[in-house]
C-alpha cells in the first residue's frame, strides 16, 4: 500500500491528469518518454533500495502502477 | 590572489583531500602530455596511439567502471575533475574519454552479466576502445527514430543494416554500441569492429574535434549473436542510450569548464604581454569586463557540474535534469568564452600560434553534441512546467487541508 502511494506521488509529476487508476495503462497516457523512463529507474532504486537491471526490462513490469508495485515487491523478496 | 588559489578556495571547497590530490595529478599530466601537443593533433587530424595508451595506463579509460570489474570506481566529482582537466588540454581527447565512457556506462547499468564480465575489464584497461553510434546521415536529434534496421534471423542471431555518421573515435574504436529499430522497437547492440558486414570510413576536414578520429560506419548485413543485444527491444533508446547520453552530458559539461579555463588562462597571459595605447591589454576596462565575465561564468558552470555530480553519486533522479542543465550552461558558456578569447587575442587569436582558435572551433561543437542546445532548451523548459504543476498541486492540497 505504501509502495503504491509513493509511486503514485512520483508519477504525479509526469501526469497532467493526476487521476490515473492503479491498473491503467501508463503507456497509453503518452507519459512514457525517455526522460520519464530514466527518472523512474532512479526513483525506484533510490526509494526502494532495489537494483533495476536488464532482466527487468519488460514492458509488462512498467505498464501500470500495480505492475510497478509487483516488480518492486518481487525484487525486494529476492534481494 | 593567483588563479590557482582562487580555484582552490572556490568551487573545490567541498572536495576531499583525495579529490584535490587527484586534481593535482590530472593537471600535471595534462600540462605535460596534452597541452604542448593538442594544436599539433588538431592540425594533423590525428590522435597518436601514445596518448591513448598514456590515458589508459593512468586508469582514465576505466575511471567510472566498478572496481570489481577492473575499473577505477571513481566518484563523480573525481571523474568530473578528470574531464575538466582533459577538456582544458584537448577537446578531441575529451571526446575519446566521453564516448568510451558512454559505452562503459551503458554496459555497467544495462549490460547482461556476461557482457559486463566479457567487456568491462577490457574497456577498463583500454585493451578495447568503445564508441557510441547513434547518429545517422538522416537522423540526429530525433534519435529514437533511427533508420538502421535490425532483423531477427531464424538461428536467433540479428542482422543489422544501416549507416552511422559523425561517430567520434570511429576510426580507432574496437567495439561500437549501435542503435537500430527492430519492428519499430528501438534496440541497442554491441558490434565488434571485425564483424563481417561492418566497415568504416574516416571523416576529415571538420570545424572542430579535428583529432577526434570521426568515422562513418556502414552496416551491410552485419550479423551479431543475440548475446550482443544490450537491454531489450523497446528499451534501446529510453534506457540504454539514455544512460549513455546522461554520462556523455556530464563529461561534456565538465570538459567545457576545462575548455573555458584554457581560454581564460591564455587570455590572462596574453593581456599581460600585449600592449596597445601604451598599456597592457589588461589595463583596458573593456578587456577587464570580458575577463570578469569569463571568470564568473566558468565558476558558475563548474558549480552546476559539481552539483550534478553530487546528485549522480546519490543516484538521485534529479541528477538527470541537473546534468542536462549543466551541459547546456557549460557548453553555451564555453562557446561565449572562446569567442571572447579570440576577440582578446585579435589577429593573433585567428592564427596558429595561439590555441584560442582551436578552443573556439571545438567550443562550437559542444553546443551540438550530446543533445544540441535547442534539445536541452526543449527538455529543460518542459521539465520546468512539470515541476511547476506539481508544486501548484502540492500547494493547493496544503491550502485545502489548512
Ligand atoms: C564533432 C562531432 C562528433 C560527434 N560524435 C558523435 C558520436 O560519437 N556518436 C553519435 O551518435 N553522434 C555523434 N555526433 C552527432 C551529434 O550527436 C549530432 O550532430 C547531434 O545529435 C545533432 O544532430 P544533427 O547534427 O543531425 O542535427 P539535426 O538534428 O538535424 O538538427 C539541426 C538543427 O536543428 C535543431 N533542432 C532539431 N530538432 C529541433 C527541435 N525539436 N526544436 C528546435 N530545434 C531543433 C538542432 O538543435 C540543430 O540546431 C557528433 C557530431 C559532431 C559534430
Amino acid at each position: 500500500m505504501e509502495t503504491t502511494v509513493k509511486i503514485r506521488e512520483f508519477l504525479e509529476k509526469f501526469i497532467r491528469d493526476a487521476d490515473v487508476a492503479d491498473d491503467e495503462d501508463l503507456f497509453a497516457t503518452g507519459l512514457v518518454t525517455s526522460l520519464f523512463a530514466m527518472h523512474l529507474v532512479l526513483f525506484l532504486e533510490k526509494e526502494f533500495g532495489v537494483k533495476v537491471d536488464n532482466r527487468d526490462l519488460d514492458f509488462d513490469n512498467f505498464r501500470t502502477i500495480n505492475a510497478i508495485v509487483a516488480l518492486i515487491e518481487k525484487k525486494r523478496a529476492t534481494a | 590572489m593567483s588563479m590557482t588559489d582562487h580555484e582552490k578556495e572556490g568551487a573545490t571547497m567541498a572536495w576531499t583531500p583525495d579529490q584535490l590530490r587527484a586534481q593535482e595529478g590530472f593537471r600535471a599530466f595534462v600540462d605535460e602530455a596534452i597541452v604542448p601537443f593538442a594544436d599539433l593533433w588538431d592540425r594533423d587530424e590525428h590522435l597518436p596511439e601514445g596518448i591513448v595508451r598514456a590515458l589508459a595506463d593512468r586508469g582514465c579509460l576505466g575511471a567510472t567502471i566498478p572496481t570489481d570489474l577492473g575499473g577505477g570506481g571513481y566518484d563523480s566529482a573525481t571523474f568530473g575533475i578528470l574531464c575538466e582537466e582533459i577538456g582544458r588540454g584537448s577537446a578531441s581527447l575529451l571526446s575519446l574519454l566521453t564516448v568510451h565512457g558512454m559505452v562503459c556506462q551503458a554496459l555497467t547499468i544495462w549490460g547482461s552479466d556476461e557482457q559486463r564480465a566479457q567487456w568491462l575489464p577490457r574497456l577498463a584497461t583500454g585493451a578495447t576502445l568503445g564508441a557510441f553510434a547513434l547518429t545517422e546521415p538522416n537522423i540526429g536529434s530525433d534519435a529514437k527514430n533511427v533508420e538502421t534496421t535490425v532483423t531477427r534471423l531464424e538461428d536467433g542471431s540479428y542482422r543489422l543494416d544501416g549507416k552511422k555518421k559523425w561517430i567520434s573515435c570511429g576510426q580507432i574504436a574496437d567495439l561500437f554500441l549501435v542503435f537500430g529499430q527492430q519492428e519499430g522497437k528501438p534496440v541497442a547492440f554491441l558490434v565488434e569492429k571485425d564483424r563481417p558486414g561492418f566497415s568504416r570510413a574516416p571523416l576529415s576536414g571538420l570545424l572542430g574535434f579535428r583529432a577526434a578520429m570521426l568515422a562513418e560506419l556502414t552496416l551491410d548485413g552485419c550479423v551479431v549473436p543475440e548475446g550482443n543485444m544490450v537491454g531489450r527491444p523497446g528499451f534501446g533508446f529510453t534506457h540504454v542510450a539514455g544512460a549513455a547520453l546522461d554520462h556523455g552530458r556530464f563529461c561534456v559539461g565538465c570538459g567545457c569548464v576545462g575548455l573555458a579555463r584554457g581560454c581564460l588562462e591564455a587570455c590572462l597571459d596574453y593581456t599581460s604581454q600585449r600592449k596597445q595605447f601604451g598599456v597592457h591589454l589588461r589595463e583596458h576596462p573593456l578587456i577587464q569586463r570580458m575577463l570578469t565575465d569569463m571568470i564568473t561564468h566558468i565558476e558558475a558552470a563548474r558549480l552546476l557540474c559539481v552539483e550534478a555530480g553530487v546528485m549522480k553519486d546519490a543516484r538521485d533522479p534529479r541528477s538527470i535534469m541537473a546534468t542536462s542543465t549543466a551541459k547546456y550552461f557549460a557548453s553555451t558558456m564555453a562557446a561565449r568564452v572562446a569567442s571572447d578569447a579570440v576577440q582578446i587575442h585579435g589577429a593573433n587569436g585567428c592564427g596558429q600560434e595561439y590555441p584560442v582558435q582551436r578552443y573556439f572551433r571545438d567550443a562550437k561543437i559542444m553546443e551540438i553534441i550530446e543533445g544540441s542546445s535547442q534539445i536541452q532548451q526543449t527538455i529543460i523548459a518542459k521539465f520546468g512546467h512539470l515541476d511547476h504543476v506539481r508544486d501548484q498541486r502540492a500547494r493547493s492540497r496544503k491550502g485545502s487541508r489548512g
